[in-house]
């Protein structure tokens, strides 16, 4: 814990927001709820994922919280403060990287978005550059450094947005969509970026994504929002268990078997080659305390019954695990 | 509560050095686009004359309209000019708002520590506008040689008045019609004619406008102000009904209620564009 570590570092109370919207061709309004009575908090120093589907409420969420929009009902704090009344003093505290929107110079070279975002925020021109040169060494910038913003790729594009939101070196970083259209590569390397910058700052990080493997990587937490509403608060493992898709058991065996069934807290899910491989499905935590089979008790029962050649395991899809959150909540 | 202050918060920094890193950026930028500025340039240079051209027009069938004769309007026209284009110099890219607020680049104002209105206005700079302030210096210079003028200090006071505040009226109508396009994101063409017409209004003897007119541009937006009653004050000339000449001393309480106005329609866009009603 840091020294900031006291108090929450964001606080939604019951945060809802209503839009009104005009129906094509009519006078009438109809309102339409995109957050609804959200309650949640996030402690200094932790690395929370934010993720639901398009228009589920993430965006304004975000704004919300940054003093953008005005909740129709409810409360939220950052970093201690009201961000409507404070926004100026929280603008300070806060890095936001919108995926779409840029917050630099498109006609200048990435230098000088940088020497102008050092000004505004009135940082001393000595800091200003040591974090620059720090932040273009690690994310790898200096190869584009003089090229205008509007030539790079997206991906450099990208990793000069997340600089940019982190010159100022602050407390909360949020990011919406940071990995959206990358390439393999520069996600790994962005998210690489994102590890050792909290490890060396401990920077709280607030991540919306439609990639599952930021979460997976970057994230300790997971918020769901599902139509507005918080779905579901909690650890990514525990999310998994929560809506029952635990691990999946892959084993090859010496000779063709008959179907592995009858193993305690361990669902059969298919065979191929007349039983050489078999799928086992294991029980997630969520389901039973204590229902989850270890792997070796598994193994066990398995090598009663045929010669092991070779295993694998593959970890629960999130994709399919977000889904099924959607599907019970709408079913 | 010290700590929690982020170590480059430096109070020291100067509280200009915001604006003036963006601006000189802005500047920077449009010099490097040379063949484009100077293409800018010529056109806001040529835009100006057709405009003259339009009141030489009129006075090429009428020797005296609204008891302004070819070489008073010429006056009212250059310091019109003169104040507009200062306007649009500095703040006449506000009614580019509403290609900011569809493409959500407003929300990248809030990221940062500064005044919304400040940082709009200081986003950019219309430096080829300048060629219409010429048009307007030189118009205004050859005006005041060819007329008769009984040279005084209140001549010349009244000279730097309508310079001064009659920028602040203009560059509050664009403010004004920035705040307007929060409710209008697709009214551009409304906010256009209300800035431009209300500049065109500016340069024309107001004798000639029937009384609600008078009161709409004397008075609530007093563009009026701008030029017409100081070339009167300066040529000596009285008012037509309900604008007196002298009204034109009272040029800084128009520039005042003109800039109230104005920021408070800003202040209610925004509201507006947050959601908190309004």
């Amino acid at each position: 814990m840091s020294m900031r570590g006291s108090a929450p570092i964001i606080e939604a109370e019951g945060l809802t927001r209503r839009f009104l919207v005009r129906r094509k061709g009519s006078v009438r309004r109809d309102t339409v709820t995109a957050v609804a009575d959200m309650t949640f908090s996030v402690a200094a120093g932790e690395s929370v994922g934010y993720i639901g589907a398009n228009g589920a409420g993430k965006s304004t969420t975000i704004k919300m919280l940054i003093g953008i929009l005005v909740p129709s009902s409810g409360s939220a704090r950052t970093c201690g403060l009201d961000p409507l009344r404070r926004r100026k003093e929280l603008a300070r505290r806060v890095g936001v990287v919108f995926g779409q929107r840029s917050q630099l110079w498109w006609d200048l070279p990435v230098r000088e978005s940088f020497a102008i975002l050092g000004d505004v925020h009135r940082m001393p021109s000595a800091a200003a550059a040591a974090r620059t040169d720090e932040l273009a060494q690690q994310l790898d910038m200096t190869g584009y450094w003089d090229t205008p913003v509007r030539q790079l790729s997206l991906g450099q594009r990208m990793r000069a947005e997340i600089a940019a939101a982190l010159l100022h070196s602050p407390e909360l970083l949020i990011l919406d969509e940071p990995t959206i259209g990358l390439d393999v590569l520069s996600k790994q390397r962005l998210r690489e970026f994102l590890i050792a910058e909290r490890a060396a700052k401990g920077t709280t990080l607030l991540l919306t994504t439609h990639d599952m493997g930021d979460i997976e990587r970057l994230c300790n937490r997971v918020l769901v929002v599902d139509h507005g509403t918080l779905a579901y608060d909690g650890s990514l493992p525990g999310l998994a268990a929560t809506v029952g898709a635990g691990r999946v058991l892959v084993i090859d065996l010496a000779t063709p078997t008959p179907d592995l069934i009858g193993i305690p807290g361990v669902t059969h899910l298919g065979s191929e080659g007349g039983g050489l491989r078999q799928r086992l499905a294991l029980a997630g935590d969520g389901d039973q305390p204590g229902a989850a089979p270890s792997i070796p008790v598994v193994l066990a029962a398995v090598s009663e019954r045929a010669e092991l050649r070779d295993l694998s395991i593959e970890e629960p899809d999130i994709e399919d695990v977000v889904r099924r959150i959607y599907t019970a909540a709408e079913g | 509560m010290v700590d929690q202050l982020p170590a480059h918060a430096e109070p020291g920094i100067g509280r200009w050095t915001p604006y003036r890193s963006v601006l000189a950026a802005r500047i920077r930028a449009q010099r490097s686009y040379r063949a484009s500025f100077a293409i800018d340039t010529v056109s806001a240079f040529v835009a100006g004359l057709v405009e003259l051209a339009e009141v030489w027009v009129i006075f090429h069938n009428v020797q005296v309209l609204g008891g302004l004769d070819f070489r008073a309007v010429l006056l009212v026209f250059g310091l019109a000019n003169i104040g507009f284009s200062t306007a649009e110099v500095m703040v006449g890219h506000v009614d580019t708002l509403p290609a900011v607020l569809r493409a959500g680049t407003l929300d990248i104002y809030y990221l940062r520590p500064q005044p919304l209105l400040a940082q709009v206005v200081t986003s950019d700079v219309q430096l080829r506008r300048l060629a219409r302030v010429g048009v307007g210096v030189a118009c205004a210079a050859i005006a005041l040689s060819v007329n008769h003028i009984h040279w005084s200090q209140a001549t010349v006071a009244m000279i730097v008045i309508s310079l001064v505040f009659g920028t602040v009226i203009y560059s509050s109508l664009f403010v004004t019609a920035g705040g307007l396009q929060f409710f209008l994101i697709s009214g551009s063409e409304a906010t256009a004619a209300f800035v431009y017409g209300g500049s065109t209004a500016s340069t024309q003897p107001a004798a000639v406008w029937p009384g609600p007119l008078k009161i709409i541009f004397g008075f609530l937006f007093p563009v009026t102000f701008c030029a017409y009653l100081p070339a009167l004050v300066i040529l000596d000339l009285p008012g037509p009904p309900m604008l007196p000449s002298w009204l034109a001393w009272f040029l800084p309480v128009a520039a005042l209620w003109a800039a109230g106005a104005a920021l408070a329609t800003w202040r209610l866009g925004v509201r507006h564009y947050q959601g908190g009603g309004g």
